[in-house]
């Protein structure tokens, strides 16, 4: 099953790859990873999408929370919550198929946000399933390239993963 | 105060309460080494190998139970010491290791003798720090000391780039009391609720085993488990690295499972209703094949390392907390419980544990007229009258010093359980007898492990500590040969040497006593002499049987209730046939 784990973490040099050196080293894989720092300074916040069994997933949370730099962290896919990918792609644009990137842009409730003769760069946000089914409405001979930021997500309600 | 970098790594160990640096000066940690020469209260090891600087720390470590302090320099020092800091990872031993590094503008220039120490032990250290100024010194050993000796204990290393501890640059010095960290708070007490569960489940087993690790050494909890025994009447049985925390002697100890563990423990483990483990990890060595491992059994697991439960093996009363602690909360509740353990059903499961032990799984041929390597250990036993401290290496003589020498105190086994690092014995004796000069320390070894850290002899004559190596030479990589004999047809490829050293001519060299041992009659006439020797290292080479295999044995791939043993039960020993 596919987990979406958010861990709040020292901000230190290290950290990163102390989280990513778990992952290889036990053979656990990475879907996709998206760190920043928080308002709070000296913490950053990880997103990590992985799959794996139950008992994988146990592991993981629980090897993570070993690792000395690791404050807190949740499995967003416990409970309900929130998911979030950003994505931007680049598309050749020609007099004939203007329109429909716009329109289509449009449907997805995306934006245009850098306008060349032959090409558009669309902004994208949503679910991972929404992006993915962007790319494929599109002609994917017209796509320049795509870049996602990997899903980041929060929980609903007031509860929230802070110290 | 105001101290240099150099001044405040060796005052912080001071005020740490460190009495032995073990150590090998190298460029990027000279300002330290100029600082060790300044001032008296920290001794400092010179070893010929810094592997041997860390298993020296290690052995430190698992006899006093107080964390062990390596200093070592950058690049080539560092690597060096990379064996022995995993090897302490894996058998959880509180070390603090520190490694210079190249001055802070150059790292990542790949400045000469510079590596990435910090990315390099990522992986086998409980954690690491790169030291970037020089007034966070202070506080960063604190916490080194402090992640290093609580919770799960392990390795930490701090590496200081050589401009950190420049003598010119002088800061204000406090060594902290205390330090907290948001990112770590190691569980203490138990969950009670979980731990009355484990009771219940306890006094009602019918097939009862407790099946205790070196959690409960690291934990100082030996007199509590075996209060736990004595009061529930239950058989226990040790891993490799449990060995002493339950005195072996006692009638309820049933020898070590696993691998090579005895035969009654694993065929009562196998059938046993309720298993306790205590500080124990379900190692791969312990339990054989997952899927055959107590197929009968609910299982109690006490544990301090939240991930060390259900990791390979699921259990039914998982308990979080440090061992000593629940295990007292545990005495408690049973002897305030109605319930008592039923006496009937004990008996029967005694019986039938009496009967596995009749087979007696670690019979040999003692009539052998080539030294049989278990004679050795057994002789050992009694001359040291059983209360020496053991370090051992890896390999057969590993086991055979694990089956034949009944250990009745907890660190007084000292060897490396997890990782298996040859070589690891030597150092480890010198850093036991350091902190122990009066007692007597042996290192049972082989003929291949004890070159892998033989340069050590050097130290052990610089520093005078005069500990006894057991060489037990079967001029062969014994459990290498083992294997390729039950599973390669016989195929010795590479588990022997064409050339070995004149062990006694070696002994000499590096100014010791080496004696050679050929004949079983003169085994125990030599163990008294070396014992008797004081204050000399002496090398006993002895000369044994190059065929002995270590029983019984469970092979790759099969379940406890499996076991190869010398001989099938029912049938004539050696003896018996002579």
């Amino acid at each position: 099953m596919r987990h979406i784990i958010s861990i709040l973490m020292e901000n230190e040099a290290g950290a990163l790859s102390r989280v990513a050196g778990l992952f290889s080293a036990r053979g656990y894989n990475i879907e996709s990873l998206t760190v920043a720092p928080t308002e709070e300074p000296s913490l950053s916040r990880m997103t990590l999408v992985t799959r794996g069994s139950d008992d994988i997933i146990e592991q993981i949370t629980k090897q993570l929370n070993k690792l000395i730099d690791v404050v807190k962290l949740i499995d967003l896919a416990e409970s309900s919550h929130i998911e979030r990918e950003l994505m931007m792609v680049k598309v050749k644009t020609t007099d004939q198929t203007r329109g429909e990137i716009i329109n289509l842009t449009d449907i997805f409730r995306g934006r245009i946000i850098d306008v060349t003769p032959t090409s558009y760069v669309v902004e994208m946000t949503g679910t991972s399933d929404k992006l993915d089914a962007f790319i494929a409405a599109i002609d994917s001979g017209n796509i320049i390239e795509v870049v996602r930021s990997g899903p980041t997500g929060i929980s609903r309600g007031e509860k929230g993963l802070h110290l | 105060m105001e101290l240099n970098g150099a001044q405040i790594v060796i005052q912080s160990l001071k005020d740490e309460g460190v009495e032995y640096i073990f150590g090998y000066p190298g460029g990027a940690v000279l300002h330290l080494y100029d600082a060790i020469f300044q001032q008296d209260d920290v001794k400092h090891i010179l070893v010929r190998h810094e592997q041997a600087a860390t298993h020296a720390a290690d052995g430190y470590a698992r006899a006093t139970g107080k964390p062990g302090v390596v200093l070592v320099t950058s690049g080539p020092g560092a690597t060096n010491a990379v064996t022995g800091i995993a090897t302490a990872y894996l058998d959880s031993i509180p070390l603090v290791v520190i490694s210079g590094q190249v001055s802070s503008p150059v790292i990542g220039s790949d400045a000469f003798q510079e590596v990435d120490m910090v990315g390099i032990t990522r992986p086998c250290v409980k954690h690491n720090f790169l030291v970037k100024d020089v007034n966070k010194l202070a506080e960063t050993i604190k916490k080194a000391f402090y992640v290093a000796t609580t919770g799960r204990p392990g390795p930490v290393v701090i590496d200081i780039p050589k401009d950190i501890t420049d003598p010119k640059i002088k800061v204000p010095y406090k060594y902290p009391k205390k330090v907290t960290m948001r990112s770590y708070n190691p569980a203490v007490a138990g969950h009670k609720g979980q731990i009355k569960k484990a009771v219940d489940l306890l006094l009602d087993a019918e097939k009862p085993m407790i099946y205790s690790g070196g959690g409960v050494v690291l934990g100082e909890a030996s007199k509590e488990l075996t209060k736990l025994a004595h009061l529930l009447g239950y058989p226990v049985t040790n891993t490799l690295m449990g060995l002493g925390a339950f005195p072996a002697t006692d009638k309820q100890f049933v020898g070590m499972l696993g691998m090579h563990g005895t035969y009654e423990a694993n065929m009562a483990m196998h059938e046993s209703d309720v298993i306790i483990a205590i500080g124990a990890r379900f190692d791969d060595r312990v339990t054989g094949k997952l899927d055959q491992f107590c197929p009968y059994a609910k299982i109690i697991h006490i544990d301090i390392d939240p991930a060390s439960i259900s990791k390979t093996v699921k259990v039914d009363v998982p308990i979080v907390g440090d061992v000593k602690p629940v295990l007292e909360q545990m005495l408690e509740m049973i002897k305030e419980s109605d319930k008592k353990p039923d006496k009937k059903k004990l008996e029967s499961w005694w019986n039938q544990i009496e009967k596995w032990r009749a087979v007696k799984c670690l019979e040999y041929d003692r009539n052998s007229a080539i030294i049989k390597p278990q004679y050795v250990i057994e002789q050992l036993y009694e001359v040291t009258k059983g209360d020496a401290y053991i370090t051992s290496d890896v390999g057969q003589h590993q086991m055979y010093a694990a089956q034949y020498y009944h250990f009745d105190k907890p660190r007084r086994w000292i060897n490396s359980g997890g990782l298996g690092t040859m070589g690891f014995g030597l150092p480890a004796a010198i850093g036991v007898k350091l902190a122990f000069p009066e007692a007597d320390v042996a290192c049972v070894t082989g003929e291949a492990s004890i070159q892998m850290c033989i340069q050590e002899l050097s130290t052990a004559l610089q520093y005078n500590t005069p500990v006894k190596i057991v060489n037990l030479n079967n001029r062969y990589m014994g459990m290498v040969r083992q294997w390729q004999e039950f599973t390669y047809e016989s195929r010795y490829s590479h588990s022997y040497m064409d050339t070995i050293p004149d062990f006694v001519k070696l002994a000499d060299a590096y100014g010791h006593v080496g004696m050679r041992i050929d004949k079983p009659e003169e085994v125990r006439p030599a163990l008294e002499q070396a014992f008797a020797m004081k204050d000399r290292t002496v090398f006993l080479d002895i000369i044994t049987d190059r065929t002995e295999n270590v029983y019984p044995m469970i092979e790759a791939g099969k379940g406890h209730h499996d076991m190869k043993l010398r001989v099938a039960p029912g049938t004539p020993t050696d003896r018996e046939l002579a």
